[in-house]
Formats: structure tokens, sequence, C-alpha cells
């Protein structure tokens, strides 16, 4: 076999790599439109607002600085420490779900049983309102994030399977943030599964999912449940603004993933977590095979759209994705 | 009133009153569902509130377990009156359900269906279950426990692992009442229970409701259409009729009342 089949594997490999931090955006968007029916626009800039939040609490930044200095003529910016990285993303998960805490409490409350057009609507204003204030809170300026996770091709990898292709071929280069990627998202994964079938608020949670009337009639708190959710949701979203920060710097073209992730949930289907990592790496790999293959000829630049038209194809042929739910409505 | 055992015409003796409601009213905007009604419930009884389509017996049961808000009357439950209340705090005081439509979970199995039944029961935090060790762990044991003695005695042992969903009308109505049994109710609230279904599951719902009431003295409160099983297995009827209330007493008593006849026969006008 030549050089030309393994830089195929190759692509494939980081396709899915590439489809892992995707899924990861999906993986919030999920969560909530299965609870409670909301498509969450903000989940791109949550995204952001917890790298933000991350960066400037491991780095010392002092929040509302700049409002601060205009206000009171001071000049303060950082408190002068650095905090280790895991006490970092401990003290902004506690800031993601204080943040679930109140959207649940000033935007999803007062709009219970409004029509689900309204609420999405009301994420839109949710995300505006979330990118002034992160910027407001921390600064606009592009910030580096560092919680100690390698980066770089990994070598053990390209040394050990350079042998493959002969002369040509030096090996299958593979990012060590994108293995990482893909095992902290498996394990994330793999313990929101296991933590919904198992256990007595996982089993709420799918409740709610299903049938808001009959939760409340066995006892569930719908608005505890629902921070619960939103609480996941900035986790996932803290996670994937860890991983996306990590490679492409925290600034705002950060929140803008979430696009990425509107056509692997119409392929994943809104509804179902498999469908979002199943949809993720399709898309992952398919625009990176596509690229690679038809790019060339056509003067490159396919992974900007080809997403989008694999969604459209699929909108047409199958609208309620690979694992949706059939939405079949009687006359 | 209250206190003294109330001995029904065939014999049973029943408790005291479990639940009071005192001159209800509710109105959706202009219109009014239920015109101050009042009447109670006893404890180890099984009530029925029956009346044509749309008398406003639905709108009952949802005042009882806090769906809706009555504009005027009170509701009176093991002797206190009770505020306004959200539904789940009702269901954590002890009231269960049942639905008209089926509202169950339907991606999930019977088993997992009837679990959700045991949430109020469940005490252990959220960290507790993340990490699913020692209290959250015997917890979730002795509540399994319970729940398969629910699913022996509905006869139900067949479907523990299907997804509800999949299953027949007549088993998902004995799933539901099996979610509701769960919670180990103090009062039980069932929706037309036999809606839709055929003689013999009929039978099969009218039995295990006798038994409820009979093996765990459940009080039940239910709404039915069908006038033959109400006044087979209850001890004791509220009639209603556009939202009023327009008799209450043991079956035999409501099926010789002149008003409860005209309502569903119609009366000549002249």
């Amino acid at each position: 076999m030549g050089p030309q089949f393994f830089y195929t594997i190759e692509v494939i490999l980081n396709g899915l790599m590439a489809g892992v931090m995707y899924a990861l955006v999906a993986l919030g968007f999920v969560l909530i439109f299965k609870s409670s029916g909301i498509f969450n626009y903000a989940q791109g800039v949550m995204a952001l607002f917890a790298a933000q939040t991350l960066v400037g609490i491991q780095t010392g930044l002092v929040p509302f600085s700049h409002l601060i200095n205009a206000v009171f003529g001071t000049d303060l910016h950082h408190f002068g420490w650095e905090i280790p990285s895991v006490l970092a993303i401990l003290a902004t998960t506690l800031v993601m779900i204080g943040f679930a805490w109140l959207v649940v409490r000033l935007v999803l409350k007062p709009l219970a049983g409004q029509e689900p057009i309204i609420l999405f609507m009301a994420t839109i204003g949710l995300a505006y309102f979330m990118e002034g204030f992160g910027d407001l809170m921390w600064g606009s300026d592009i910030k580096k994030l560092d919680v100690g996770l390698p980066q770089g091709g990994n070598i053990g990898i390209e040394e050990s399977t350079s042998f493959l292709g002969g002369e040509e071929f030096y090996g299958f280069y593979i990012d060590n943030l994108d293995i990482w990627a893909a095992v902290i998202a498996t394990l994330l994964v793999v313990a929101l599964v296991v933590f919904s079938q198992y256990t007595k608020v996982g089993r709420a949670l799918r409740a709610v999912a299903d049938d808001h009337q009959a939760a409340l009639s066995v006892g569930i708190n719908l608005e505890t449940i629902w921070v619960i959710i939103w609480s996941v949701a900035g986790f996932v979203a803290l996670v994937a603004g860890i991983m996306w920060g990590a490679k492409l710097g925290v600034q705002f073209s950060l929140s803008l993933i979430a696009l990425k992730a509107l056509p692997v949930l119409m392929l994943g289907g809104f509804t179902s977590i498999p469908g979002a990592i199943v949809g993720g790496l399709i898309i992952g790999v398919g625009e990176k095979l596509f690229e690679f293959s038809i790019g060339p000829l056509i003067g490159g630049a396919t992974e900007n759209w080809f997403a989008y038209v694999l969604a459209l194809v699929f909108l047409v042929f199958r609208p309620q994705g690979l694992f949706g739910e059939k939405i079949i409505e009687r006359v | 009133m209250d206190g003294a055992a109330y001995v029904t015409p065939d014999g049973r003796s029943i408790g005291d009153v479990v639940m009071e409601m005192r001159n209800i009213t509710l109105r959706f905007g202009g219109v009014t569902a239920i015109r101050d009604i009042s009447f109670d419930i006893r404890e180890g009884e099984i009530r029925a509130i029956i009346g044509p389509n749309g008398a406003g017996k639905s709108s009952m049961l949802n005042v009882i377990n806090g769906f809706y808000h009555p504009q005027e009357g009170e509701v009176w439950f093991r002797g206190a009156k009770r505020g306004p209340m959200k539904p789940h705090a009702i269901a954590r005081q002890g009231i269960a359900r049942t639905f008209q439509n089926i509202a169950l979970f339907s991606g999930m199995s019977t088993l997992d269906n009837i679990m959700t039944g045991r949430f109020t029961k469940m005490k252990s935090g959220l960290l507790a279950q993340a990490i699913w060790k020692g209290r959250a762990e015997r917890e979730e044991v002795e509540n399994r426990e319970i729940v398969e003695k629910v699913i022996d005695f509905l006869e139900i042992q067949a479907i523990r692992k299907t997804p509800v969903g999949r299953l027949p009308y007549g088993l998902q109505k004995r799933v539901e009442l099996g979610r509701a049994l769960a919670a180990e109710p103090k009062l039980l609230l069932l929706d037309e229970p036999m809606a839709g279904m055929n003689v013999e599951e009929k039978e099969d719902m009218s039995r295990f409701i006798l038994d409820v009431n009979d093996e765990f003295g459940t009080t039940i409160a239910l709404i039915e259409h069908d006038m033959g099983v109400v006044m087979d297995i209850s001890d004791r009827v509220v009639v209603m009729d556009y939202g009023a209330k327009i008799g209450d007493g043991t079956p035999d008593e409501v099926r010789n009342s002149q008003a409860v006849i005209d309502a569903y026969l119609g009366v000549a006008h002249d």
C-alpha cells in the first residue's frame, strides 16, 4: 500500500478528532433542548464566557476592572496571583452553576409555558447580554488559555507508525490536544449516560424530558431540574471552551463555534446524546475527507461550507436527523 | 361530622375526612368550570366523581392536585387548610394521580417509570448520587424492592424492561397506576382509569382498584364516564353537571336522584 492510503487514514483520524470537538458543543444544545424544548442560542456564548472566566480567575484578573477604573479613576488590572488550573476550573464551574440558577430564575421561570419561539428569542437576548457582560467583566482582548494540556503533534504516534508507508510516509500526525479532547469528551459522555440511567436525579431528568405534567405529578420540581440541566450544559460549555480556547485563544470568534454545532445537530437529531456524538464525528470526518479528496479540484476551503450542505441534504431526506424522534402529526 | 366514622349502607365503615373541598369556584377567563362545589373524601373510601362531558370533573381533579388554583373556596387536606401550592409540593404531601390521556415517560422502561414514582421518597443528595455510594446506593436498592412489589401486584413482570411507548394501551394504563402506587399515596387520584378500554381490560382495572383499596387501605378519588363500573366499585359518588354539583351520596341514592337522571338522560322541556 502506498503512502496515499495512509494519508487518507490520517485525514480520517484527524477528522474524528475534530468531530469530537464539534460534538462537545452540540452536546450542550441537546441537553437543554431535550429537557425543556428550548433551543439555547446562547450555548456558544456560554463556552466563550466560561473560557473567559477561567482565564480571568486563573491569571488573577480583576473583574470589571475597566468599569471600576473609569468610575473611580483607579488603575486596577491584576490581583497579582496565579491560581492552579484545577482550582480555577472548579471555581469556574461554580460560576456556571450560579449562572444557570440566575437564568432559570430570571429568564425561564417568568417565561414558563410560553411558546418555544419566545423562549428561543429569550436565549438570543441572553447570548448578546452574556457576550457584552463577559467583555465588560474580563476585557475583550484575546487571551491565551493554558490549563496544562499538551499541544503539538504526538511524537510517539508519529514515530511508531512511520514504518507503515515506506520512505515518503513519516507516520500519523495527531495533535496531543485533540487526543486529550477525545479522551475527556468520552469520559464526559460516559459519566452523563451513567448518571442519567442509574440515579434518582438522572431518572428525573429523563422524566422531565418526556412529560412535564407527569413529572410534576410524581413530585419533581421542574425549576430544580432546569437548574441542574443548565449547570451541566454550562459545564459542557466550559469543557468546550477550554478545548477550543486552548486551540484558538479565548476571543469573540469562540462563540461562533456554536454555528458549527448546527449541522451536527441536524445530522444527529436535536434530542439524542449519541446523535450529537455520531453527528459530530460524521461532520468532522466528512469535511476533512472532502477537503482532502475533492478540495484540490475545486480550489479548497470546502471546510467552510461542507457541513452546512451535508446538513441541508439531510434536512431534505431525514428531517428528524439520524437519531431524533420522528414527529408524526395526526390530521 | 369530623371524627365520627361513617358507615356506608352496605356496612363498610370508612374513616375521617382526609380531604375537604369547600365552596370551590374555578374560572378560566369568563368561563366558569366549577361553580361553588363542596364535598369531602374520607379515609379508606373509593370516592367517584361522575358527570357528563364538560361537567368539570377533570378540572376538579386538577384543583386537588394543584395544576389549577381555584379563584374561590378552600381546600383542606388532613385537617389543615392548604395555601396555593405547586403540584410537585402537593405530590410530596402524598397525593398521586394518573391522567386521562396517559402521561407516561414513553422513552423509559416500565421499571424506570415506576421508579420515578418513588421520587419523593428518596432523599440522598445530588453529590452522593453522582458517586452513587453509601446512602444513595442503599436507597436505590430499598426503593427498587418496593417497586418490584408494585410490579408483582399489578402482574406486569413480563414488561419490566420494555420501553412503555411500545406497550398496548391497557398495559400503559396499568403502568401509570403502578407509578402512582409506588408513591404510597395517602390519596390516589384516577382520571378516567377505564377510558378507552375493552370490557376485559375494564374488569382487570376494576379489580386492581378494589384490591389497592382493600389491601393497602388507599383512599381513592376517581373520575369515570362508565356509570356501571362506578356504581359497582365506589362507596360514595359526587355528580357534577355544567360545573355545579347536582348529587352526592351512595351509588343507590345517586342512581335514584331525579336531578342526576335528568342530567344524564335529558329533561323534556314543555
